[in-house]
């Protein structure tokens, strides 16, 4: 793969991780992480959401009238999430539920806009498709992890699967509510930006 | 001018192209959809009959549906009965139940024995409660107390009680969910609401 294209897939998941670093989305980081299983559905969701409306959107970038230019992408997200939504609803119903109206507030999820905004609208289709790839993976890696932490402390179990932690393991009620994700957000946040030494300016 | 004329074919051709694809989209699935929603109805009928189903596949659950369970009404309510093999009298009866949890509204069945008094099983199906604490009403350790309770007593609605966790005692009480507190007084006050919708019902096919 050429570098530019690894670069442009890699680099969300670190360096310009759209939640750690670029703190977008976060909305839905603490709503759908209470277990793994719904995290990875919204990742993927939320993935084939970004990289498609990157596409198209850098596709119509040379014609959209400046005017318009936002409501257009709107148009565009809006109804890729709702066939995400209706796919959801006829293809996997029990996992839908569980999400509810989170598949919906996709369309408001900042990561999506702020790609069409911040990066398709320059650049042509085959960047923009693997750009928006690699922030929905980086979005979903962080996902993934804080529902691991929240599913692991909170039910004793990782993915559905009880994990051998002793009849006497107790749940903690906090990681399961959206506070205790805000923390262990912060921290891996914190985590993160030690790690790859980034300051904001 | 010619700068707004482009804007406005734009704007159209956007708008066109964006409703045929939802359209498409919804028309297409809906049936799918439909039949995830109702093969959910039945799922959850069957449950609240105290049937455990979390080892059944899709295709068992709805045969054990036509097979046992049909719909009936109860004036201008909606209510289900369960005839066992054989049979040819109902040994159960299951009824919706719905109210206020803490951030939603709650649905499920409820359903009573032959003797039209003792609780045979209950379900959800539809809640927006937390995961861990409110949503803890659809787990079994939960819903499998309500068996064997009395939700009626000499054709009234008993005084059905959720208590603190660890605290119920005798046939008319079950343990609330610890952090649940609220969901837990609105599963009491919906039960208690549809208990006293259908006694009339009950009382009216008692000893048929």
């Amino acid at each position: 793969m050429a570098s530019a294209a690894k670069k442009l897939l890699m680099d969300p998941f670190s360096d310009n991780n759209p939640i750690t670093i670029q703190v977008l989305g976060i909305c839905s980081a603490l709503a759908v992480t209470v277990k793994v299983d719904t995290a990875i559905v919204m990742t993927l969701a939320l993935t084939a959401v970004v990289s498609l409306s990157n596409f198209v959107i850098s596709l119509m970038r040379n014609v959209i009238p400046s005017g318009i230019r936002m409501i257009v992408e709107m148009a565009v997200i809006a109804t890729l999430v709702i066939i995400a939504d209706q796919l959801l609803q006829a293809f996997l119903f029990d996992i839908s539920k569980q999400l509810s109206v989170f598949v919906g507030l996709i369309i408001t999820n900042c990561i999506v806009m702020g790609r069409a905004e911040a990066f398709a609208l320059q650049n042509p289709p085959k960047d923009s498709l693997l750009d928006g790839l690699g922030n929905g993976l980086g979005y979903g890696i962080i996902l993934i992890a804080v529902a691991s932490i929240r599913e692991i402390l909170g039910f004793g179990k990782w993915l559905g699967f009880q994990l051998p932690l002793g009849e006497n393991f107790m749940g903690n009620g906090l990681v399961l509510l959206a506070p205790g994700a805000f923390i262990i957000l912060g921290l891996l946040i914190w985590g993160q930006r030690t790690v790859s030494k980034y300051v904001e300016d | 001018m010619r700068e707004d004329t482009r804007t406005f074919v734009f704007a159209a051709v956007v708008c066109v192209t964006c409703s045929l694809l939802l359209s498409g989209a919804a028309a297409g699935l809906k049936g799918l959809q439909n039949a995830n929603k109702a093969f959910d109805v039945k799922r959850n009928i069957v449950k609240a009959f105290g049937i455990d189903i979390s080892e059944m596949d899709r295709p068992t659950i709805e045969g054990t549906f036509e097979k046992h369970v049909s719909e009936e009404k109860a004036g201008d309510l909606p209510i289900f009965t369960w005839t066992d093999d054989g049979a040819d009298k109902a040994s159960k009866y299951a009824f919706p139940v719905s109210g206020k949890g803490l951030w939603s509204m709650l649905y499920g069945y409820l359903s009573l024995d032959a003797d039209l008094e003792t609780i045979a099983g209950i379900s959800f199906y539809k809640h927006g409660e937390t995961p861990g604490l409110g949503a803890e009403i659809e787990k079994p350790w939960f819903l499998t107390q309500f068996s064997g309770k009395k939700l009626y007593a000499e054709g009234k609605p008993t005084d059905f009680r959720i208590t603190k966790p660890g605290y119920a005692s005798g046939d008319m009480e079950v343990d609330g969910i610890s952090g649940a507190t609220l969901t837990g007084k609105g599963v009491e006050k919906l039960v208690q609401k549809d208990a006293a919708a259908y006694a009339e019902y009950f009382n009216s096919i008692k000893g048929n």
